[in-house]
C-alpha cells in the first residue's frame, strides 16, 4: 500500500515534470515540434519507474499539457480558426474533435516516448 | 521479454513521429504534417489570434533615420507618421509583412514561375508558362533600369524591403502565418525584384488576357473563314458611349502606321477556306475577362457642396486575404490615404490633402505573337528580313519540390522571349513557334507614377505623375481641390494599324512590327468638360475618329459606360451618399436594350406553359439585378441559351475553345435584321432555322434548367450566382461562400461569382477631406484574425465606412484610434 503510494507520486512528480520540459523546450520554435519525445525518452530513464506508470507520466504530461494549453488559446480565439481548420480536415468543423485530436497526439507520442526510456532501463525491483 | 517490449515501444514511437512529420498523399492534395501542425507551441494553434487582443508594440531598427509613430484605428488601418520618406515606406513594408507576409509571398511566386517548389510538379504548366511569357524577364528589366537611373525609386522600394525583412529577421518559426505551416514551407527574403515581379503580375492581369485571346482569335478565323469571321466579330459598337465624349476632334497623329502590303494573304489570310484544328493538350487559365472597372468625377456645377467628388472601384478576382491594404502615410512632404499593395510601397488608388486619383483598366492591347521560323530545333537562328538572325538563349531553372529541377531554355528573338515551340505548347498554339512581344517586358517606373500622385497638388501634378505610367494602361481620373477634374487613359499604346495584332503575325519580317508608341500627348484625354463629370467603365475609350486601332471590341465591354454616363448626366445636386449609391447600383441596361429584342420572337403559341411561366416572370422583372429578383436569373438563362443556340452550332465543331461573339453583335442584329443567316442550324440540312426558331428552342432550353433551379431554391440572383470571397489557395474553409448581393456584369455593380468591385472609395474634396471606401476583406491576412474578413458583410450590403485622414494630434485625439505602434531609431 505504502509502495503503491509513492509510486503514484512518482508518477505524479515525473508527469509534471514532463509538461514542465516539454513547455519549456517547446518555446524554442527553431527546434523541432517534436523536441518533447526525446526530452521524456531520457526523463523516463532518469526516473525510474514501472513502465506502465513511465507511460501514463509522459502521456498524461504530453496530453494534459497540450489540452490545457489548446483549451486557452482557442477560448480566447473564440474557436475562429480551431472551426476553420475542423472544416479543412475532415472534422466537419467540430472544434471539439480538433481539440480531442491535438491532445490524443501528444498523449500517445508523450507516453511511447517515456515507455521506451523506461524499459531501456534494467528492471528494477519494487 | 522486455527486449521485446522496447523494441516494440521503440518501433511505435518512431513510426507515430514518422507519420504525424510527414505530408500525407490524399487524391491530389497533402496534409500538412499533423504532429508539427497540430503542436500547440509550434503549429497552427499559435496563429489564433486573442479577439481582444493589444497591437501596442514598439520596434527598434538601425535602419530607420529616425522615430516614426502608427496608429491604429478600429478597422486595424495604419496611420503611418513619419519624419522622413523612406522611413515612412519601411514602417509600410513592416506592416504589409506583419499582417500580410503569406501573401505577398505567394503572389510574387506566382508571378516568379516559383510555384512547383512549394507546390510540386502539378503546378509546373502555370510555372512554365509563366516564365516563357517573361514575367522574370520583364521585372529584372525594371530592376536594372531603376538602380541605374532613378535612385529615390531605388531608395524607396529599397527602404520598404529592408521594412519587410525587419519583420522577418524578428519572427519566430513558431509565429509564421497560417499558410506556410498549412503548405508546410517557409518564408523567405524580400528582395526590390520581388516588388517589380508583384508589379509585372498586375501588368499580366490586366494586359495578359491577349496571352490567350490573341491565339483564340486566330483560331476561330481560321476555323470560320474570314468572311464569317468579320460578320459575327465585328468591332462597330453602334451604342458606344466613349470615355471621351463623341465629335471631340483629335489632333492629327503623329505616327501613320500602313499595313503591310502582304497582309491579305500572310496576315488575314482572306483565300483561306476554313479548317479543322487538332488539340493534344491542356491550356492555361487567362486572367479574367472581368477585370476592369469604374471610375468617374464630378465637378462641383454637380455637386450640392460646389466641390468635386472622385469615385473610383477596380474590378478584380475577390480574394482572401485581399489584394488590397488601406494605409495612411503622412511626412513633412506628403499625407495621403488609400489603397497600397501588399508587396510594393506608397498609395495605389486614394487621396491626398490637395486631389484624389482613381484607375480603370484601359484594355488596349499591348501583346502580340509572331510566328518564327527557326532554321532547325536548336533554335539557334531564325529567319528574319532574308536572312537568318541569331537567338539568344534565356534560361530559367524551375525548382520541383521533391523532384529535380526543370531547366527552361527560352529563345530569345528581336521580338521578344519565344513563348511557344517544340519545347512548351498548348492546344491554342498548335505547334507554332510564337515569340511575344508585350509592353510588359519594358522597363518601367511605374511605382513612381504612385509615389508623385502620392504628393501631387494639383492638375499639373498629375499629368506629370501619370506620363511615366507605361503598363498596364490605365484610365487616371482626377479631382482637386481647387475644383479640377480630369480623366486621361494613359500608357505605352502601339499605333497599330487596323486589326494589327488581333491575330498571331508573321514574323519573318519588319512590316509587321510596331510602328511606334503612340506619343502620350495623342492619348486620350479631358480636363473639367461642359458636362461636369469625367468617367471610364473600360469601353472604348474614344469614336472611331481617333486616328490609332484601339483593339477588338472584345477587350471593352459596352454597358456599364452607358449606365454610368447616363446615371451623372441625369444628376445635380450630388451628395458622396449619392455616389455611394451609384457605386453599388444594380440596373441592367443591357436588359433593358435585351429584353424588348427577345420579344420581337418569343411566341407564347408555340411555347409550353412552364415556359410561358418563366417569361412572365423576365417580364415583371424591374430590370434591377438585386439579390433576391428572380426575373434576371430568368432573362441570364435565356440570354445566353439563344446565343448557344445561334453561335453553338458553328463553334461547336471545334476542339479547341473558340472566341464567343460578343453579346452586342446578336442584340444588334435581332434589332436589324430578323432574316439573319448565321441563326441557321447548319447541324440540320432539312430546315432553316430562322432566329425566331432558335429564340424560342433557347427558351424552351432555358426553363428546363430554371425549373431545376426552382426546385434547388436557387433562381433567387444572389444564390443563383453565388457570390464568394475565395482565399488564394481555393480552401472553401477559409473563404467566404454565397455572399448575399446583387450586380453582376453589365451593371455597375459588376459582382459576378468571382469577381468584383475590390475597392470601392468616394472622395468628397471639401477643405477637410470627406472620404468613403471599403474592400471585401479585412486588414489582417490572418484567417485566425478577427480582422482577417471585417469588411466582407459591410461591403456586400453596399455600405461605407467613413475614412479617418487626419494630422497627428487630430488622430491620436480621435476616439476610433485604438493602438500606438512607436516605430525607433537605434
Amino acid at each position: 500500500m505504502k509502495s503503491s503510494l509513492s509510486i503514484s507520486l512518482k508518477l505524479v512528480l515525473t508527469m509534471f515534470l514532463s509538461a514542465f520540459v516539454a513547455y519549456a523546450i517547446g518555446l524554442y520554435s527553431v527546434l523541432p515540434w517534436w523536441s518533447f519525445v526525446i526530452t521524456n525518452f531520457f526523463i523516463a530513464i532518469l526516473f525510474a519507474q514501472k513502465p506502465i506508470n513511465s507511460f501514463l507520466a509522459g502521456a498524461l504530461g504530453i496530453g494534459l499539457l497540450w489540452l490545457v494549453h489548446i483549451l486557452i488559446m482557442d477560448s480566447q480565439n473564440q474557436h475562429l480558426l480551431s472551426t476553420k481548420v475542423a472544416n479543412i480536415l475532415p472534422l466537419n468543423g467540430s472544434y471539439a474533435k480538433l481539440i480531442v485530436i491535438t491532445s490524443l497526439i501528444g498523449f500517445l507520442l508523450g507516453g511511447f516516448a517515456s515507455l521506451t526510456g523506461s524499459l531501456i532501463r534494467k528492471p528494477k525491483e519494487v | 521479454m522486455r527486449l521485446l517490449s522496447l523494441l516494440v515501444s521503440a518501433v511505435v514511437t518512431i513510426a507515430l513521429l514518422i507519420v504525424l512529420n510527414t505530408q500525407l498523399s490524399i487524391g491530389t492534395t497533402k496534409t500538412p504534417k499533423l504532429g508539427y501542425f497540430l503542436s500547440p507551441q509550434q503549429g497552427f494553434w499559435k496563429n489564433a489570434e486573442k479577439i481582444n487582443d493589444n497591437f501596442d508594440a514598439t520596434i527598434l531598427s538601425s535602419d530607420l533615420k529616425g522615430n516614426v509613430d502608427v496608429y491604429m484605428d478600429d478597422r486595424l488601418v495604419p496611420h503611418i507618421y513619419a519624419d522622413h520618406d523612406e522611413d515612412a515606406y519601411f514602417v509600410q513594408g513592416y506592416l504589409h509583412a506583419k499582417y500580410r507576409l503569406w501573401q505577398m509571398d505567394f503572389q510574387t511566386r506566382v508571378a516568379a514561375g516559383r510555384l512547383s517548389e512549394i507546390a510540386g510538379a502539378d503546378k509546373l504548366s502555370i510555372d512554365r508558362f509563366f516564365r516563357r511569357l517573361g514575367m522574370v524577364y520583364g521585372a529584372a528589366q525594371t530592376e536594372q533600369y531603376i538602380n541605374e537611373h532613378n535612385p529615390i525609386m531605388k531608395a524607396t522600394v529599397e527602404a520598404y524591403t529592408k521594412g519587410v525583412n525587419a519583420y522577418l529577421k524578428q519572427l519566430a518559426p513558431a509565429d509564421m502565418p497560417f499558410e506556410y505551416k498549412l503548405m508546410n514551407y517557409t518564408p523567405e527574403e524580400w528582395t526590390p525584384l520581388k516588388t517589380y515581379l508583384f508589379l509585372m503580375f498586375m501588368s499580366y492581369d490586366l494586359t495578359g488576357r491577349s496571352a490567350t485571346a490573341d491565339l483564340q482569335l486566330t483560331n476561330t478565323k481560321e476555323f470560320l473563314g474570314y468572311d464569317l469571321f468579320t460578320k459575327l466579330y465585328t468591332n462597330q459598337q453602334d451604342s458606344l458611349d466613349p470615355i471621351i465624349p463623341k465629335g471631340t476632334v483629335f489632333a492629327k497623329p503623329s505616327i501613320i502606321p500602313i499595313q503591310p502590303e502582304s497582309a491579305d494573304s500572310l496576315y488575314f489570310k482572306k483565300e483561306g477556306s476554313p479548317h479543322s484544328v487538332a488539340s493534344t493538350q491542356k491550356s492555361p487559365e487567362a486572367p479574367d475577362k472581368n477585370n476592369g472597372s469604374n471610375n468617374w468625377a464630378v465637378s462641383g456645377t454637380k455637386t450640392k457642396s460646389g466641390r468635386p467628388i472622385l469615385c473610383s472601384d477596380p474590378h478584380l478576382g475577390l480574394n482572401l486575404p485581399s489584394l488590397w491594404y488601406e494605409v495612411q502615410i503622412t511626412t513633412p512632404t506628403h499625407s495621403t490615404y488609400g489603397a497600397s499593395f501588399p508587396g510594393s510601397p506608397a498609395v495605389i488608388i486614394g487621396f491626398n490633402d490637395s486631389v484624389a486619383w482613381g484607375v480603370t483598366n484601359a484594355g488596349r492591347d499591348v501583346l502580340d505573337y509572331y510566328e518564327i521560323k527557326f532554321k532547325d530545333s536548336a533554335q539557334k537562328e531564325y529567319w528574319y528580313n532574308g536572312k537568318w538572325e541569331t537567338t539568344t538563349n534565356r534560361q530559367e531553372i524551375i525548382k520541383v519540390k521533391d523532384s529535380a529541377d526543370v531547366i527552361e531554355n527560352i529563345a530569345m528573338t528581336h521580338w521578344g522571349p519565344t513563348m511557344f515551340d517544340w519545347h512548351y505548347q498548348n492546344p491554342q498554339s498548335k505547334g507554332r513557334n510564337l515569340a511575344v512581344k508585350w509592353t510588359g517586358h519594358n522597363a518601367s517606373t511605374g511605382v513612381e507614377t504612385f509615389y508623385k500622385l502620392n504628393r501631387a497638388k494639383n492638375y499639373d501634378d498629375y499629368i506629370n505623375a501619370i506620363s511615366l505610367w507605361k503598363c498596364p494602361g490605365q484610365n487616371f481620373v482626377f479631382a482637386s481641390k481647387n475644383g479640377d477634374i480630369a480623366i486621361k487613359q494613359q500608357g505605352s499604346f502601339v499605333a497599330r494599324w487596323e486589326h494589327q495584332g488581333d491575330f498571331i503575325m508573321p514574323g519573318e519580317d519588319s512590316s509587321y512590327d510596331w510602328k511606334g508608341i503612340i506619343p502620350n500627348e495623342e492619348n486620350p484625354m479631358i480636363k473639367n468638360p461642359l458636362r461636369g463629370f469625367v468617367s471610364s467603365a473600360n469601353q472604348k475609350p474614344v469614336d472611331p475618329s481617333y486616328p490609332y486601332y484601339l483593339g477588338t471590341a472584345g477587350s471593352f465591354p459596352l454597358y456599364r459606360g452607358i449606365s454610368v454616363n447616363k446615371r451623372l448626366a441625369e444628376m445635380d445636386q450630388i451628395t458622396a451618399e449619392d455616389m455611394q449609391h451609384l457605386q453599388t447600383d444594380n440596373y441592367n441596361v443591357f436588359a433593358q436594350v435585351a429584353r424588348p429584342a427577345l420579344h420581337k420572337f418569343i411566341d407564347p403559341e408555340i411555347l409550353s406553359p412552364e415556359a410561358n411561366r418563366m417569361i412572365a416572370l423576365m417580364d415583371n422583372w424591374n430590370l434591377y439585378n438585386n439579390e433576391n429578383e428572380k426575373g434576371i436569373t430568368v432573362f441570364k438563362l435565356i440570354w445566353d441559351s439563344v446565343e448557344n443556340a445561334v453561335w453553338g452550332d458553328e463553334l461547336a465543331k471545334s476542339p479547341i475553345p473558340l472566341t464567343k461573339p460578343e453579346s452586342f453583335v446578336l442584340l444588334d442584329q435581332m434589332n436589324k435584321d430578323t432574316n439573319w443567316v448565321i441563326a441557321d442550324n447548319i447541324d440540320t440540312k432539312e430546315k432553316v432555322e430562322t432566329l425566331k426558331d432558335q429564340v424560342n428552342l433557347g427558351v424552351e432550353k432555358a426553363t428546363k434548367v430554371l425549373l431545376q433551379l426552382e426546385r434547388a431554391g436557387k433562381l433567387n440572383w444572389s444564390n443563383f450566382k453565388a457570390t464568394r470571397v475565395s482565399h488564394l489557395t481555393k480552401i472553401e474553409a477559409l473563404s467566404r461562400m454565397n455572399l448575399p448581393i446583387g450586380g453582376g456584369v453589365n451593371i455597375i455593380n459588376a459582382t459576378t461569382d468571382t469577381h468584383g468591385p475590390s475597392w470601392r472609395m468616394v472622395v468628397h474634396l471639401t477643405d477637410e477631406i470627406e472620404a468613403y471606401g471599403l474592400y471585401p476583406g479585412g486588414q489582417s491576412g490572418n484567417p485566425g484574425s478577427p480582422f482577417y474578413d471585417t469588411f466582407i458583410n459591410y461591403w456586400a450590403s453596399g455600405k461605407y465606412y467613413r475614412l479617418l485622414f487626419l494630422p497627428k494630434e487630430k488622430l491620436m485625439a480621435n476616439e476610433r484610434t485604438k493602438w500606438h505602434i512607436q516605430f525607433k531609431t537605434i
